[in-house]
């Protein structure tokens, strides 16, 4: 009793520190073979045909190509334009054509060698600033995955009243997620026809629904178990669809069971990434430093299929203006289509891209104006009934000035930044500190979760405990405990009472994707209910069986109790186990905060509840080398309720570490649409020497709808690291930089070009 | 070819090509799946062994070079909840554990270190598990739980595992 709040070590921690708990690629089954797949090496062209060469021994190999594919070619998500095996035209390097399986991994290797794709190549689009005029048709007749404007009071009026106006451009590359697991599964056929795919994943419902239309299945016939999951990051949110689609092809054709599991240099060749882009910003500011009109444009470049890009778009569009009051906001949001590997979900989702453009545009407003960082920031924050970009109105839970007076106070923000403004100019080692501010509403986007109708089921157990049952994975964020710890606490009992086996969407019922910060605010609050549910079904048995009245009987302290009896929980459910069999109840999202949203014009409420953050970093630059070391890390975060604050901090200080690498070390090089460095060798992430302990403040300013008051954590912590540091390195380097990440390399070659111009 | 090494305190012997990767070896012919594969290359540390007390990633380490030579894995250091060793109650109860794919290699370096470094600084810790990347925890609790065991064992002393 009293778990929520508490630091409970990870319930599934056991099996992680013995290396007994099992990721898919520790998996064999009998006869299993394993999987390859035939890429294009082009970028555009049309496919005339496949060619298996006539002299090579294939009589050991399975073969597959999409006529294979019993239903629709496609991998169904927002659209149906992205095929599980190119067919006609191939639209990006790398891209599935074919697929072969075979026991020996030796023999498929050579196998692959004996494939040839026969093409006509076509003329690629890379530029995504051409996409839309260009003459090259990727995706319908403009190129365009979608397209939000949101409009709020009259921006381009405003501006004509404003004391100055702030223009500015703000470019981010690709990040690569890098989950330390590579992607896999292992598809089994079924005798009836059906399927079974084990793997790594964070929808398995996703899955489900991807394979339905492709295989021509019944549901009931797909069955997707998920196996550990050692990170995911949001890269597999979407990309298991297609690797399963690919297993499962070949599992069926061969009758047998089949893994397939990426090497490295195969996930990040193929793998979406984060959308990279550019974001324009103009403002227009009174005398006071305060927001009077905001106009930015958003341009992300999705790749060449849709995926889950146009979700990612609205996130950006929403979060485009920062957590700032501005009565009068117009964005043009547009995520275009190029002849690249599709770009995808990553953590922050358009909230990284969002943050970097808006924040370094308020230190460029701020040094305009000759006011600190700090300070313009303060101006112009959302307070309780504010309006955000879509006109929703913020009622309660706004800690957003709360975090920042934390992290200035912390970091002595406004003494360092003066002080650094005056550092000598001739010193090798010059110092720098940003600041950047953040919003990340939790959950699906406006009538979202109410589309959803996310359901969690809380089972009895023989062993007299629950079990909770729904289609949110545990990929290493703390599902699994901080479920426990919501259900131990709303039915009273003990931790070790509450089992949550991984998703199986044969058993458990489709609570969502994991994804969007939404697993304890939303799916959270689900297993509360659900909780509640249970002890109304086992009073109403339990009442049945004593032949008393419902009334009669009431729950406290881990007992029921009636007429001078106690039943403690366990000999309850162990009793109505015996006797009733399955006893299951279930919860059901249902909004309870009358949320209004048109899809249309982006007006209305777009989350049920914000989190809210600030940080701060401090950089040392060499500049000689040109190597930045980050010196200082404050990050506060306003998350409502921290269900199990070590898991919080762990989330808190990954998520800032996955931000800061997104700032100024990891880049995903392209090259006429390939990536380049697609090996952890040059392919970089931060390592235990690329960052200090972080000073993290947790602050809880309730949702009254979350869990014990919770709201989204997932995401929050990656949106904003990156403008911070950019922010830091420009003050110690003297030159801005509005581009990510900033390397050393590209530090140098602005160090060069400064001298050189003066 | 027939390969014998002491793995884990038992002697073991294994039918594979000389050139085939340790990590390979461990995990199919020897059923030790603990020991992970996160990059095929020395870059990540999920593979990471040891090798007559050395770390090494098993993935760059050719079977053929082990002979005789005595080897720990994950599953070297405790199979059951009332025994772990004290670096993995640690990684638990600090929080240095999220999704688990790094865990095993992260735990035989801080075993490895350790022993040749009882008292570091986080800064040493740092240093120690920079060849190991985990892109969950953002390493400071890593550091957290290594730090911490490194001070009980001093305060502490007694048989290291």
């Amino acid at each position: 009793m009293g778990f929520i709040g508490q630091s409970i070590p990870r319930t599934d921690g056991f099996g992680k520190v013995t290396g007994q708990a099992t990721f898919v690629d520790d998996l064999c089954l009998p006869d299993m073979l394993f999987g390859a797949t035939i890429r294009s090496d082009e970028p555009h062209a049309r496919l005339e045909r496949i060619e298996w060469d006539p002299d090579f021994d294939w009589s050991s190999i399975v073969r597959v190509d999409a006529s294979d594919i019993p239903g629709r070619n496609a991998i169904f998500l927002e659209q149906w334009d992205q095929p599980a095996l190119a067919q006609d035209v191939i639209r990006h390097h790398a891209e599935p054509v074919a697929l072969i399986a075979c026991a020996d991994r030796e023999l498929l290797e050579t196998a692959r060698k004996h494939v040839t794709l026969v093409t006509r190549p076509l003329d690629p689009l890379f530029d995504p600033e051409e996409a839309l005029t260009s003459e090259i048709k990727i995706f319908g007749e403009d190129n365009l995955f979608k397209q939000i404007e949101i409009e709020k009071g009259d921006a381009p009026g405003a501006m004509k009243s404003a004391w100055r106006v702030v223009e500015g451009e703000y470019r981010f590359g690709y990040q690569e997620q890098m989950y330390i697991e590579t992607q896999g599964v292992i598809a089994v056929p079924g005798e009836d026809g059906g399927v079974t795919v084990h793997g790594s994943m964070q929808c398995p419902y996703y899955v489900l629904k991807a394979l339905t239309p492709l295989l021509g299945l019944p549901p009931e016939k797909v069955r997707i178990i998920q196996t550990t999951t050692g990170g995911a990051f949001g890269g597999k949110e979407e990309y298991p669809s297609m690797l399963a689609a690919h297993a499962v092809l070949l599992a069926l054709k061969s009758g047998r069971p089949v893994k397939m599991v990426y090497d490295r240099a195969e996930d990040i060749a193929v793998t979406p990434k984060r959308h990279p882009g550019v974001i324009r910003h103009r403002t227009g500011v009174d005398r006071e430093g305060h927001l009077l009109a905001q106009e930015v444009e958003i341009l992300l470049d999705g790749g060449a299929y849709c995926t889950l890009s146009p979700v990612v778009l609205g996130r950006a569009a929403i979060a485009a203006g920062g957590p700032y009051r501005c009565d009068n906001l117009k964005v043009l949001a547009r995520m275009v289509a190029t002849n690249k590997p599709p770009s995808g979900a990553f953590r922050g989702f358009g909230g990284p891209q969002a943050a970097f453009g808006v924040e370094r545009h308020m230190d460029r407003i701020a040094e305009e104006f000759g006011v600190s960082p700090l300070e313009i920031r303060r101006r112009n924050l959302l307070q309780i009934g504010d309006t955000t970009a879509t006109g929703q109105q913020l009622k309660d839970s706004v800690g957003i000035g709360e975090v920042l007076e934390k992290v200035a106070e912390i970091s002595d923000f406004e003494n360092r930044h003066r002080a650094y403004q005056h550092q000598p100019a001739k010193e090798r080692l010059r110092r720098g500190i940003g600041l950047a501010v953040c919003f990340h509403g939790g959950g699906f986007t406006g009538a979202g979760e109410t589309w959803l109708a996310s359901k969690v089921d809380l089972e009895l157990t023989s062993r007299g405990g629950v079990s909770i049952h729904c289609g949110s994975v545990e990929m290493g964020q703390g599902r699994n405990t901080v479920f426990s710890q919501i259900a131990a606490d709303a039915l009273g009992i003990d931790l070790a009472l509450v089992q949550t086996p991984p998703p199986d969407t044969a058993t458990c019922p489709d609570s969502g994707p994991t994804a969007a910060s939404r697993t304890t605010m939303v799916v959270g609050r689900l297993v509360s209910d659900a909780a509640e549910n249970l002890l109304a079904r086992m009073t109403e048995l339990l009442a049945q069986q004593a032949g008393v009245q419902l009334d009669a009987i009431h729950y406290g302290q881990g007992a029921f109790h009636w007429e001078g009896q106690d039943l403690p929980f366990g000999e309850a459910a162990l009793q109505l186990h015996e006797s009733c069999g399955l006893v299951r109840a279930r919860a059901q999202f249902v909004d309870r905060d009358g949320m209004v949203w048109d899809p249309q014009t982006y007006r209305g409420d777009a989350y049920a509840a914000y989190s809210w953050a600030a940080i701060a970093t401090e950089v040392e630059l060499d500049m000689d080398t040109c190597m930045p070391r980050i010196t200082r890390v404050v990050a506060a975060e306003d998350i409502g309720k921290a269900i199990n604050p070590l898991s919080v901090e762990g989330q808190i200080q990954g998520g800032t570490l996955q931000g800061l690498g997104y700032g100024a070390l990891e880049e995903v090089k392209m090259e006429n649409g390939r990536f380049v460095n697609y090996r952890m060798t040059d392919c970089l992430i931060p390592t235990a020497m690329d960052v200090p302990d972080m000073e993290v403040v947790i602050v809880e300013r309730p949702y009254q709808h979350g869990p014990a008051g919770a709201k989204g954590l997932g995401e929050l912590p990656t949106d904003l690291p990156a403008p911070a540091l950019a922010a830091a390195i420009s003050q110690a380097a003297g030159f801005r930089f509005d581009e990510i990440p900033v390397t050393p390399e590209r530090i140098a070659a602005r160090l060069t070009q400064g001298k050189e111009g003066a | 070819m027939n390969i014998w090494m002491i793995v884990n305190g038992e002697r073991r012997e294994v039918d594979v090509p000389p050139m085939k990767r340790l990590l390979d070896t461990l995990r199919e012919d020897l059923n030790l799946t603990g020991t992970k594969e996160g990059c095929g290359e020395g870059e990540c540390g999920a593979c990471l062994v040891l090798v007559n007390g050395q770390a090494v990633n098993s993935c760059l380490v050719a079977t053929g070079q082990v002979q005789g030579a005595e080897i720990w894995t994950v599953e070297g250091l405790a199979s059951s909840p009332e025994e772990l060793t004290d670096l993995q109650s640690a990684f638990l109860t600090y929080g240095a554990v999220q999704c688990g794919f790094c865990t095993p290699g992260m735990l035989m370096t801080a075993h490895a270190y350790l022993r040749h470094n009882p008292d570091p600084t986080r800064d040493q810790i740092r240093e120690a598990i920079s060849g190991n990347l985990c892109r969950c925890t953002g390493y400071q609790k890593i550091v957290d739980a290594i730090e911490a065991v490194a001070k009980r064992r001093q305060t502490e002393p007694g048989e290291a595992p």
